[in-house]
């Protein structure tokens, strides 16, 4: 079968196909069971300053072209969980810090306070007040905010970007500025759903962010978008939930995919995308480089 | 799947904490230790246990289960489910042990169970004779030993000490439900007997689909909301269980009761 490993975003996995963050990232011994699973590469859930008990339930809900959530970034504190982490790479997978705040000062210091092998920056929960996409929609905060953290550590620092904005590109040229080693696209979509019955929004926050197949062809283009702009490399994510769109993704200009919503259906999703890839490769006599952005070549 | 929207029909009011609610929806076609997810619209989203086809038995313990304590027959509710891993029914006499509103989904599968022609026993431990529930239910199904902490009923003390009058080999499956402390308790006492029982095990869920984590247990992740709660008590000795569990922040505090 043909090889998946490879550099992606500077770290050297054995294959592309990521957990995406927030997604079974809670604890050490899940982040090792999905790495255990395939998982070429794991991201915790997004982790800040102080511990967070997230939203009001729903925080979920499944509609039938994706999920809808609003968790509200839950997270124990980067103080309580470099265990975790250590926890995490016994799983024999590097392991993604997701880390958010709410200025620079606050990104750093999570950063400066946790081990792992690499950091990804959330500038994109579109459901936290303060937080996420409320800064990271501001091309001067992005740049800022990963400049500050790429001074700090010495390990790639990855900038996970939000589609809610008119100009994506705009954003990840800022990333690209600040010194990211990589942008990941992209964060859910803001959306809303309202029971019929009672006029309740179901969510408990009201409102919140789209993920699952319904948002494929939107990061597909963003992620072609950003390819197609930006020098450093761009991670795609959001809607994969088999090996056709990892391939189509990587096609649109990832070389890496992250794989969420998806696992709902359970941890083999991991292991099926990525032996799919290969299996594809080896029918088409081609290597993973070449898949990398074909749709752009293609005239 | 959204929440579907349900009308409370009945409430019974088993004790001054705890309340069975019925609802009007037949559809739903449980398996006993499975769950639903209970949306208080403008409240918040809670797991609960079926305790019959169509009802949950809740304790009020804070501001969830609270503000169902105040809905009226007539009010709706969304529910999604049912969710998780039942308790498989496993041979022809079977033990049921329970403490406090644990003994909801025990009632559950005791009247299924019996239905088939099963034979069931019960061990169900309460704090006081005011918190008991489901007395008459449990002595329908066969025997039933009840212990209460203050000694106000049944055996005085916890409901390791009705263990005692038990012998394990006599069943051919052991079910448990109750405070984490007391389930632990129990498994350990009958630990050469862990490969015949099962726990339905609480933890803090959030997504209820498996995939926000917030629910997995150590050391292997296993996600409770869709694995679960219903676990083999094997794959209970060693890890969190009885040690700690995770709050809604993920953070680790100590297990319950
Ligand atoms: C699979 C599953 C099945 C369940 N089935 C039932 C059931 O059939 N009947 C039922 O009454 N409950 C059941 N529960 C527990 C129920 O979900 C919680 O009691 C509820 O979520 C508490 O919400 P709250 O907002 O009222 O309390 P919170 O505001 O969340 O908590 C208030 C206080 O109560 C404490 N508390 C919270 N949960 C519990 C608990 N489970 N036990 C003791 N103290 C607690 C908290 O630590 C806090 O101090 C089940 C839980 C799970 C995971
Ligand atoms: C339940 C849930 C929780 C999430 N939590 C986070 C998070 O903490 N940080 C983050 O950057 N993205 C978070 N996301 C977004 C995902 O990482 C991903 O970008 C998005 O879901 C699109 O991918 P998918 O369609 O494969 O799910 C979350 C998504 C879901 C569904």
């Amino acid at each position: 079968m043909a090889t998946l490993r490879g550099d992606v975003g500077g770290l050297e996995l054995e294959n592309p196909v990521m957990l995406a963050a927030g997604i079974l990232g809670t604890t050490g011994a899940s982040l090792r069971r999905a790495a255990l699973a395939g998982a070429g590469a794991v991201v915790t859930k997004s982790i800040g300053i102080e511990p967070r008990d997230g939203h009001p339930g729903p925080g979920i809900v499944h509609l039938g072209v994706g999920l809808l959530n609003a968790m509200g970034l839950p997270n124990p504190s980067y103080r309580e969980f470099q265990e975790e982490i250590d926890i995490g790479r016994t799983g024999g997978s590097p392991v993604v810090a997701s880390i958010f705040g709410s200025s620079p000062e606050e990104f750093v210091e999570v950063a400066g306070g946790l081990d792992a092998d690499a950091f990804e920056l959330n500038l994109s929960c579109p459901h936290a007040q303060g937080y996420g996409a409320e800064i990271g929609c501001h091309p001067g905060d992005v740049e800022e905010i990963t400049r500050a953290v790429v001074r700090e550590k010495s390990v790639p620092v990855w900038v996970k970007l939000t589609p809610n904005v008119a100009d994506i590109v705009a954003l990840g040229l800022s990333a690209e500025r600040g010194g990211a080693t990589a942008v990941v696209a992209i964060n859910t979509i803001k959306a809303m759903a309202i029971d019929v019955e009672s006029g309740y929004p179901i969510l408990g926050n009201r409102v919140g962010g789209l993920s699952g197949p319904a948002i494929k062809p939107v990061a597909v283009r963003c992620v072609y978008d950003l390819h197609s702009a930006l020098s450093i490399p761009v991670i795609g994510v959001g809607g994969i939930s088999c090996w056709q769109d990892a391939v189509e993704m990587i096609m649109a200009g990832a070389s890496g995919v992250q794989v969420g919503s998806a696992l709902s259906g359970g941890l083999d999703i991991l292991k099926s995308i990525s032996n799919g890839i290969s299996r594809y490769l080896d029918r088409k006599g081609m290597a993973l480089a070449d898949l990398s952005g074909l749709a752009g070549r293609q005239r | 799947m959204r929440p579907s929207p349900v009308r409370i029909v009945e409430i019974i009011e088993e004790t001054s904490t705890v309340k069975t609610i019925r609802f009007d929806s037949a559809r739903l076609d449980p398996l006993p230790g499975q769950y639903m997810m209970v949306w208080i619209r403008g409240v918040d989203e809670i797991p609960m246990s079926f305790s019959g086809p169509s009802e949950m038995t809740v304790a009020a313990v804070g501001e969830a289960t609270r503000a169902l304590f105040r809905l009226r027959p007539g009010d709706g509710l969304g529910l999604r489910g049912p969710y998780g891993n039942g308790f498989s029914l496993i041979g022809d006499r079977i033990l049921l042990i329970g403490g406090g509103v644990g003994a909801a989904p025990l009632a559950f599968l005791g009247d299924v169970a019996r239905h088939k022609g099963i034979e069931v026993t019960s061990l169900m431990g309460f704090r006081c004779s005011e918190d008991i529930i489901f007395k008459r239910r449990f002595e329908r199904l066969g025997e039933l030993i009840l212990t209460t902490d203050d000694g106000s009923s049944g055996i005085p003390g916890r409901v390791s000490l009705g263990l005692e009058r038990l012998d394990p080999d006599r069943f051919s499956q052991i079910y448990i439900c109750g405070p984490e402390l007391m389930m632990w308790d129990v498994i350990e006492r009958w630990k050469d007997h862990a490969g015949k029982m099962q726990a339905s095990v609480n933890r803090h869920f959030k997504c209820g689909i498996g995939i926000c984590g917030s629910c997995c247990m150590d050391p292997t992740g296993i996600r409770v909301c869709q694995e679960g709660p219903v676990i083999p008590a094997v794959q209970l000795l060693e890890g969190e269980f009885g040690r700690y569990r995770r709050g809604p922040s993920g953070s680790r505090g100590p297990p319950r009761g």
